[in-house]
């Protein structure tokens, strides 16, 4: 097997198990929720997730249906060898999960609205590229965008005047009119950038972040905590039906802005957030962090 | 007592069942999503599946092709409900559908639907699939295969389906209408308060 098959092998795998089972930070905070949940239909709720996500792993399937439009987020050491094969590994990839999985068939062709049953697309799946120097190893965090948490995804560009208190407003309107229906508790994504782009792709990568994890500036992890404290306020409650909390956190990346603008975007992971990373070596021995214990 | 009806459903078995409880369907259940919704309404399409006295799913699921040319269920969990709002009145008074089951809450058009057809909105918690598939018995059949796995209907006979939460009843009340009203009430006050600690532009 040459070792453009055995990425395809171990990538394709390693998307399946990331639909099968949740990360272990989202596991954690989950079960913390749920212990301190006190109202009755939401503990109901509770208590039928915590059963599902056992079945999925006794009996080797897709926690959720919607396995998503899987996104890459991919991170390559200068000196990781082959990659210029790297977008068709993991196109390969896909196609090969797809079937093995088995994954819902999830892309559907922009104007002529056929829907293939590959996942594999235009621009699908969608892959992201940062370049790490010094480096020989291939980071992949991988993504499950399934259409229930991606529903909320909204970016908007306020004035200056508006200010951070703007997009406080934001997010709680979003939260109450869109998060409802997106599978509460959530995994909170804000971007705060220059123009909508930028805030949006950082909404995005900010629910990549682990849980627990702040954003580095004081201030942005002082913001983090008034939002998640404030959203739990509202007592969305699993699926939306009122509980004790809302989010399982709130994240928060950023870009230097523009004076005039201040773009904020935002992104949510659903409860059963699929989200994964896996560090490859040159000798295609790997970790995955995300997922302690689990070999492919 | 676990609450369970049995399809087909008759308008007197949903009298007494309130929003916020709790209850499971044995019988036929068949999923229906955007582009089912838009062919019965918009397009005049007749639907292949008499709904009469049913449930519907707004679902679209995985589902594996077994040797025999049946199919079995993998992973099958509600879809957002709410896209659906725009046909949803219309589809329950031409089909005579008894149960809608999905996620999140549905709007004024469905709330009237449940009061005038006598029908109800369900939640299937989200993103629970293997349960749910675990719940159905057998794939009957499928239709409208051309469009693609997540939103062809699949005719699925289950047992003891749910749990199902009601969040709009028979008379037409409304749970997470109800629960809006006070969320927006919280909302305010909050967006208020954090403001007051985020003016950093000054």
């Amino acid at each position: 097997m040459s070792n453009k098959e055995k990425l395809i092998e171990l990538i394709s795998k390693y998307v399946g198990m990331s639909g099968k089972r949740l990360p272990d930070d989202v596991t954690a905070k989950l079960t913390q929720l749920r212990d301190a949940e006190t109202q009755p239909l939401a503990k109901a709720v509770y208590e039928s997730m915590f059963e599902n996500q056992k079945m999925a792993r006794d009996l080797d399937r897709p926690s959720c249906q919607d396995t998503g439009v899987v996104n890459f987020y991919v991170k390559a050491g200068e000196f990781f060898p082959g990659l210029g094969e790297i977008n068709d590994i993991l196109k390969e990839a896909v196609r090969k999960a797809t079937i093995e999985t088995p994954l819902r068939h999830n892309t559907v062709a922009i104007f002529d609205e056929k829907n293939d049953g590959t996942n594999v697309g235009e621009r699908a799946p969608f892959i992201h590229w940062e370049i790490e120097s010094n480096s020989d190893k291939l980071e992949i965090q991988s993504h499950m965008a399934g259409g229930g948490c991606s529903l909320p995804g909204r970016a908007i560009t306020l004035m200056p005047s508006a200010g951070y208190e703007g997009i406080v407003k934001y997010v709680f309107d979003t939260m109450v009119e869109w998060g409802i229906n997106a599978c509460p508790p959530l995994l909170v994504g804000i971007g705060i950038a220059g123009s909508v782009e930028n805030a949006s792709i950082l909404s995005k990568r900010a629910i990549l972040r682990p849980l627990g994890s702040h954003n580095p500036n004081p201030k942005g992890a002082e913001m983090e905590r008034l939002l998640e404290e404030g959203l739990n306020k509202l007592g969305l409650g699993p699926q939306g039906l009122s509980g004790n909390a809302t989010v399982m956190g709130v994240h928060i990346e950023s870009a230097a802005r523009h004076p005039s603008t201040i773009a904020v975007g935002i992104n949510v992971g659903c409860w059963a957030h699929r989200r994964g990373r896996i560090i490859i070596n040159k000798d295609l021995s790997y970790e995955i962090p995300s997922h302690k214990g689990v070999t492919l | 007592m676990k609450k369970v009806l049995t399809t087909p459903i008759k308008d007197e078995d949903l009298k007494d069942i309130k929003i916020g409880d709790i209850i499971y369907l044995d019988g036929i259940v068949v999923t229906c999503r955007d582009v089912a919704h838009r062919r019965l309404i918009e397009l005049g399409r007749e639907l292949p599946v008499d709904l009469k006295g049913l449930a519907i799913f707004h679902a679209g699921p995985i589902v594996k092709k077994e040797g025999n040319g049946k199919y079995s269920m993998v992973s099958i969990g509600p879809t957002t409900s709410m896209r659906m709002e725009k046909f949803e009145k219309e589809f329950v008074e031409q089909t005579g559908v008894k149960i809608i089951v999905g996620k999140g809450g549905m709007g004024p058009n469905t709330e009237e639907a449940c009061k005038k057809y006598k029908a109800l909105h369900c939640v299937f918690p989200g993103g629970c699939a293997v349960l749910a598939a675990t719940e159905v018995e057998e794939i009957e059949k499928v239709e409208w295969l051309d469009l693609g796995m997540p939103e062809a209907l699949w005719v699925s006979r289950v047992k003891g389906f749910g749990p199902l939460i009601v969040s709009i009843d028979a008379n037409g009340d409304n749970l997470f209408k109800k629960n809006k009203v006070v969320f927006n009430e919280r909302k305010d006050k909050l967006v208020a308060e954090i403001s007051e600690k985020v003016k950093f532009i000054k």
